[in-house]
């Protein structure tokens, strides 16, 4: 045991309470405004939030900018095959949690095959077999166990999570790539590359982000726990109906 | 015989004469019919347009202008992203607010789109939603790697079964767009009215395209 197990055991220990007490509530409407999701920890969120971009655009973006317009794409596409195939066996694990047989199967052969005929996880021959990605983590095994989102956090470095998620993330470290090195220096290494990598291949994402958004924070929320959603319920989500304003009332005309 | 062969004949005429006006018309009708049309159009012209594929994002915004805009109904996106205060609204606010808010989602709906290369696209769902005359097209953008999920929810006027499927809402990637604006506009109206969110619209747009 390395002297930072405890230390993963005191913070997933620490989240599991605030889980407990938040009461498990589900991520229910906003009550003053029911358009708007729940946020009861908005001041908070936003501060680190805030904090969160200063950081991104100092170093994260730079150097994952520096990352993709340096590193040659078959390199870059290999490392994404690496950490995905790790990824795929995490996943194949949580279907199975959540009673998924055809999935977990699916995601367990995509990883024995990846990792035989694909030189270690590097190449991706699964998905030219027709065995499509479908990736699973704990966040949303604990959600389809029943376990409620609780409020939505803004996590330090980490971004978007909630309650729920971020438990399952302390979960989902245990079996991250970097636990493949013995040295210390080498899982420092993975984990900043699986960082480095992770945040080149959403350079698009946040830079359109940023030319579209009213509210990055808002933005940001509303997309993050959209997709959270759809990842949960594996792309079919309960379909909300869609509010729609009725309005026999002709437009009042500008006379003002 | 020849009374047996002109009927046959007849019948055979008949029978493909309202084969091909029903089969006319569903074509124009059914939400995956027009999904799909739009998607393949979209993908093709891509395909072959040197500026898309090398990300001219102003190409794009042409393209999707042409193509898809034509089927979406601006007017209910924007009346539910605004919410309860497009009552208030007079007819110049409402148009302005229309305005801004098409062409911010056109750019959105582009920028996804720069990342598309050498994609097919395959309808896997159709779902009506209970309770309401919408339908939810699901499609899968397939290509290297995990696909992208783009969804479409579309709706047409109550009572004209003839009428065409509108858009009224798009989902990229597990994040559906009118939704997503919802907060930010309730945060704007808040500030500064429906004036306040005319302007932070206008102001998006124009820091967009400089």
């Amino acid at each position: 045991m390395t002297p930072r197990a405890p230390l993963r055991g005191l913070c997933a220990a620490a989240l599991m309470a605030a889980l407990l007490l938040g009461g498990c509530a589900t991520t229910t409407p906003n009550t003053e405004n029911p358009r708007v999701a729940s946020d009861p920890w908005e001041g908070f969120n936003r501060k680190v939030f805030a904090f969160n971009e200063v950081l991104d655009e100092k170093v994260a973006r730079p150097v994952a900018e520096t990352y993709r317009d340096v590193v040659p794409q078959l390199v870059r596409t290999g490392v994404g095959n690496f950490i995905g195939n790790i990824g795929d066996l995490w996943s194949a694990a949580n279907h199975l949690l959540q009673g998924k047989l055809q999935a977990g199967v699916e995601m367990g052969i995509r990883f024995v095959t990846n990792s035989f005929f694909g030189l270690g996880g590097v190449l991706d021959p699964a998905s030219e077999m027709g065995l499509t990605r479908r990736s699973e983590d704990f966040g949303q095994t604990l959600a389809v166990w029943g376990v409620g989102a609780g409020p939505y956090v803004v996590l330090p470095l980490l971004g978007p999570s909630t309650v729920r998620d971020s438990t399952g993330l302390v979960v989902d470290r245990q079996v991250a790539p970097s636990v493949l090195f013995a040295a210390e220096s080498d899982r420092y290494a993975m984990t900043t590359l699986e960082i480095v990598h992770g945040r080149s291949v959403l350079l698009g994402t946040t830079a359109l982000l940023s030319i579209v958004a009213l509210d990055k924070y808002s933005f940001t929320r509303e997309a993050w726990l959209s997709r959270r959603q759809d990842q949960i319920f594996d792309g079919a989500p309960p379909l909300e109906t869609f509010e729609d304003i009725e309005d026999s009332n002709p437009a009042p005309s500008n006379a003002k | 015989m020849i009374q047996t062969l002109k009927t046959t004949l007849t019948r055979g005429l008949l029978a493909l004469s309202l084969g091909l006006s029903i089969g006319g018309a569903a074509l124009a009708a059914t939400p995956d019919a027009l999904v799909r049309k739009i998607s393949t159009e979209v993908l093709d012209a891509a395909k072959g347009d040197k500026g898309i594929q090398s990300g001219n994002i102003n190409r794009i915004i042409e393209l999707v202008d042409s193509k898809v805009m034509p089927n979406v109904n601006f007017e209910v996106m924007t009346r539910s992203a605004v919410g309860v205060q497009w009552r208030s609204a007079t007819a110049e606010q409402r148009s302005a607010l229309q305005s801004e808010f098409k062409t911010l989602l056109v750019r959105v709906y582009s920028g996804a789109l720069t990342e598309l290369k050498d994609q097919t696209v395959e309808i896997t769902r159709t779902q009506p939603v209970t309770g309401s005359t919408q339908v939810v097209v699901q499609s899968e953008v397939r290509g290297k790697g995990e696909p992208i999920k783009l969804d479409y929810r579309l709706d047409r006027p109550a009572g004209s079964p003839d009428a065409a499927w509108k858009i009224i809402d798009v989902n990229v990637g597990g994040i559906w767009l009118v939704q997503s604006y919802r907060s930010q506009f309730a945060q704007e109206l808040t500030r500064g009215g429906i004036d306040g969110l005319i302007k932070a619209l206008a102001e998006r747009n124009k820091a967009s395209r400089g």
